[in-house]
């Protein structure tokens, strides 16, 4: 039967049903994947999270918009997207222009360039439950912050910050900075060295001072590069969970929850799987169409004509 | 691109993706069969004496020696003596025995007989129609087991599982820092207790350890205080029905607060794991805390925390937690939990002998003389202890005539985990005694 079809096609040689074969065959495995790993199961936590399940039961008490009703009131949730909102907000704020900074730094010539460039992406490569657990240790009373600061005399200005509603947030957020401001920069970097230096130098040619030369030239060339690491910024902020996990397990008191660990700690230590795909199905949702409405105003001067049609 | 292609790619495809389920049924099939065959094709009765044989599945947590060998060794005397009955034994550490018991549930593959902890856990999996009623089958050798420790595995006054081991939480307390601080009774009530905190703490000392980041262990303190509040008729009317407003509730909050407001924990409590690095056990063994309230495994933890300054039970003392004048509860009952077996429902009738085999008077003595932290519930194995550490906890179990299941296993894990996170507000935050009870009441209301 193969053997006929196939001859038909080779007598046919109709142009759109061979490339159409081409697209299908490409796509076919990829898609197979896609439907098993990712659409079905995004499917299956949207059907659940209209449920009242504790993943025992059959599933069987419909509960409508309930769960999502009671996650959007829940002050705890509230609080993680604040937590959440936050971390975005002073990633954006203080990581990025960091990583900015080091990175035209780090683009020019001097001694040593190598060796820091090195040192600071070092932190990127670690996992990050090894940061998570590493952070604990020095930060933790009588761990490596708290003797250190009394070796050089600064014993009075330690505090246990991980253990302090007030400061905790802080905390993480520098332990994220210290992670994730090496792989900014080296993007950032990349980014810098596809510029041409004949630019910069022609600016300084018609009388620009580097500032100028950097404000007027270099970072909007550089444009492309910041909004990708803005965009992969803000996910990472969204869906931030290991380090907090491990570190502090969202409190204490719940000042540190973020979204996912909130998620977690409903769905599978507290076994309430309906809710817990509910708050799954908004944390979706909410990434969802910030990445889309990112890629539709934001980067969509990037990707243009990055696609090739016919 | 030819057909030919397309079509061996799908076919490939095809292979790979059977391949993949096609294993996950596998897998479990072999657990599964056996079991639920065997009483189908034989009439329960006849089995035994016909000699047909017979497996029972067996799902245990035990993973580590001693406990590994003493079962496995305990199957196999039964098998010996059983030629018909085969005892398949799967093993699985705790946290990924829950994960698989929940999907092998959820395929409706029951094991024969299985580890559950009693309360709401098992509730559920009673209400789901997993687990076999067994208040008939057991009726004749009941009276053999710790009476406290089966009513644990009770669901609405009928046995659907059996005890092996009961263990209590109380007061651990480091024997060098009371004698400096010149503490010489040992508190039996609050206020003594409150009493002691003050004088370790006039004299420099951090009287209490307490891990924070592991909110049932701070949860401890209140569920004790409201056992000591309620009494046993106060617990299981709130555990059972999920109304949480007896006053009593509240001034068991009131209570843990007197105690809170001493500022008696560590630096950095809040942030403090139950065991590891920077833990409430650290804590204990470094001496940076006098008084820690847990369950009887804090002496291996504080033995693997100190860094091999001390050993095993070294320098530790344990008393119950005080009683509370003047309320309702028994000041000797407890707040405890352990582990014991489940019978699935379609379990072979010779699950019932085997599982009365384990919790055998000769059985429980084995146990009892590991001294691994298993405290044996079979009436007259409690001299087989002869750990120091665990004989005084057993002796705090034998004066207690109710042990309250911990909470967030007496409740759902739902309702658990809400307990332990409203406590929390207690001593790390701006939660009331009100508000504590309030927390708890919606989340048991939600259910």
């Amino acid at each position: 039967m193969t053997s006929i079809s196939s001859a038909r096609a080779r007598r046919l040689p109709s142009n759109r049903l061979r490339t159409w074969a081409g697209i299908a065959l490409f796509l076919l495995p990829a898609f197979a994947l896609y439907v098993l790993f990712v659409i079905y199961p995004i499917a299956q936590a949207a059907r659940f999270s209209l449920y009242d399940w504790n993943g025992l039961e059959p599933l069987t008490d419909f509960v409508g918009l309930a769960n999502f009703e009671r996650a959007l009131a829940d002050p705890v949730f509230r609080g993680a997207i604040t937590h959440n909102a936050l971390i975005v907000v002073l990633s954006l704020a203080i990581q990025i222009p960091f990583a900015l900074a080091l990175a035209l730094m780090l683009n020019r010539r001097f001694r040593g360039r190598g060796i820091l460039r090195l040192l600071f992406f070092a932190p990127y490569v670690i996992a990050e439950v090894i940061t998570a657990i590493v952070a604990t240790l020095i930060l933790q009373p009588n761990g490596l912050a708290d003797h250190f600061m009394t070796a050089i005399g600064l014993g009075d200005a330690y505090h246990p910050w991980l253990a302090d509603p007030d400061t905790v947030l802080w905390a993480l957020f520098f332990i994220i900075t210290w992670k994730y401001f090496g792989f900014h920069m080296i993007l950032l970097l990349a980014g810098l060295q596809g510029i041409p230096r004949e630019l910069e130098e022609a600016a300084a040619i018609d009388g620009a001072s580097r500032r100028q030369a950097i404000r007027y030239v270099t970072l909007p060339l550089l444009g492309p590069t910041i909004r990708v690491s803005v965009f992969l910024s803000i996910i990472g902020a969204i869906q931030l969970f290991d380090l907090v996990w491990v570190t502090t397990r969202g409190g204490p008191v719940n000042a540190s929850n973020t979204m996912a660990v909130y998620m977690f700690d409903r769905g599978f230590v507290r076994f309430q799987f309906g809710y817990g795909s509910a708050v799954a199905v908004i944390l979706f949702v909410l990434c969802f169409v910030l990445a889309l409405a990112y890629q539709r105003w934001v980067l969509r001067r990037d990707t243009e004509g990055a696609t090739t049609y016919g | 691109m030819t057909h030919r292609r397309l079509a061996a790619l799908l076919a490939v495809i095809a292979i790979v993706l059977a391949a993949c389920t096609g294993g996950g049924a596998a897998t479990s099939a072999p657990t599964t069969a056996p079991g639920s065959e065997a009483p189908a094709a034989s009439a329960p009765a006849a089995s035994e004496a016909a000699g047909e044989p017979v497996t029972i599945t067996w799902y245990h947590i035990q993973n580590n020696d001693p406990g590994l060998s003493l079962w496995k060794d305990l199957a196999d005397e039964y098998m010996a003596a059983h030629p018909n009955v085969t005892i398949d034994i799967q093993v699985n550490e705790n946290e990924a025995f829950k994960t698989k018991l929940t999907t092998l549930l959820q395929q409706g593959d029951v094991p024969d007989l299985f580890q559950t902890w009693g309360g709401g856990g098992l509730r559920q999996q009673v209400e789901a129609a997993f687990v076999k009623d067994i208040t008939a089958d057991i009726a004749d050798w009941k009276d053999e087991i710790n009476p406290t420790a089966l009513a644990m595995y009770e669901v609405d006054g009928k046995n659907y599982g059996m005890p092996f081991d009961l263990g209590l939480v109380g007061m651990w307390y480091n024997t060098k820092t009371f004698e400096e601080a010149g503490i010489t009774a040992l508190p039996a009530t609050w206020d003594e207790f409150l009493a002691a905190v003050q004088t370790l703490k006039d004299k420099g000392e951090v009287p209490i350890a307490l891990a924070g980041k592991d909110t049932w262990t701070g949860a401890f303190y209140w569920a004790y205080l409201a056992v000591r509040e309620c009494g046993q008729a106060g617990m299981d009317k709130a555990v059972l029905s999920g109304d949480w407003s007896d006053p009593c509730f509240v001034k068991a909050g009131e209570d843990f607060q007197k105690l809170i407001a001493m500022e008696p924990f560590q630096e950095g409590f809040l942030a403090a794991p139950w065991d590891g690095a920077g833990s409430g056990a650290a804590a204990m063994a470094t001496y940076n805390g006098a008084i820690q309230l847990m369950g009887q495994w804090l002496p291996g933890t504080v033995q693997a925390n100190s860094g091999e300054a001390r050993a095993m039970g070294e320098g530790l003392g344990w008393f119950p937690f005080p009683g509370v004048t003047g309320a309702a509860g028994d000041p000797f009952d407890g707040l405890g939990g352990g582990n014991g077996f489940a019978v699935g429902k379609d379990a072979p009738p010779e699950t019932i002998d085997f599982l009365h085999h384990l919790v055998s008077l000769d059985s429980a003595n084995r146990w009892g003389a590991l001294n691994s932290g298993i405290l044996p519930t079979t009436n007259g194995s409690e001299a087989s202890t002869t750990d120091p550490m665990l004989s005084l906890v057993l002796e705090g179990r034998a004066k207690a005539k109710f042990v309250q299941l911990y909470l967030d296993q007496a409740t759902t894990p739902e309702l658990g985990g809400a307990i332990n996170e409203a406590v929390a507000t207690l001593y790390g935050g701006d939660g009331t005694p009100q508000s504590v009870v309030d927390a708890i009441q919606a989340a048991a209301s939600a259910q």
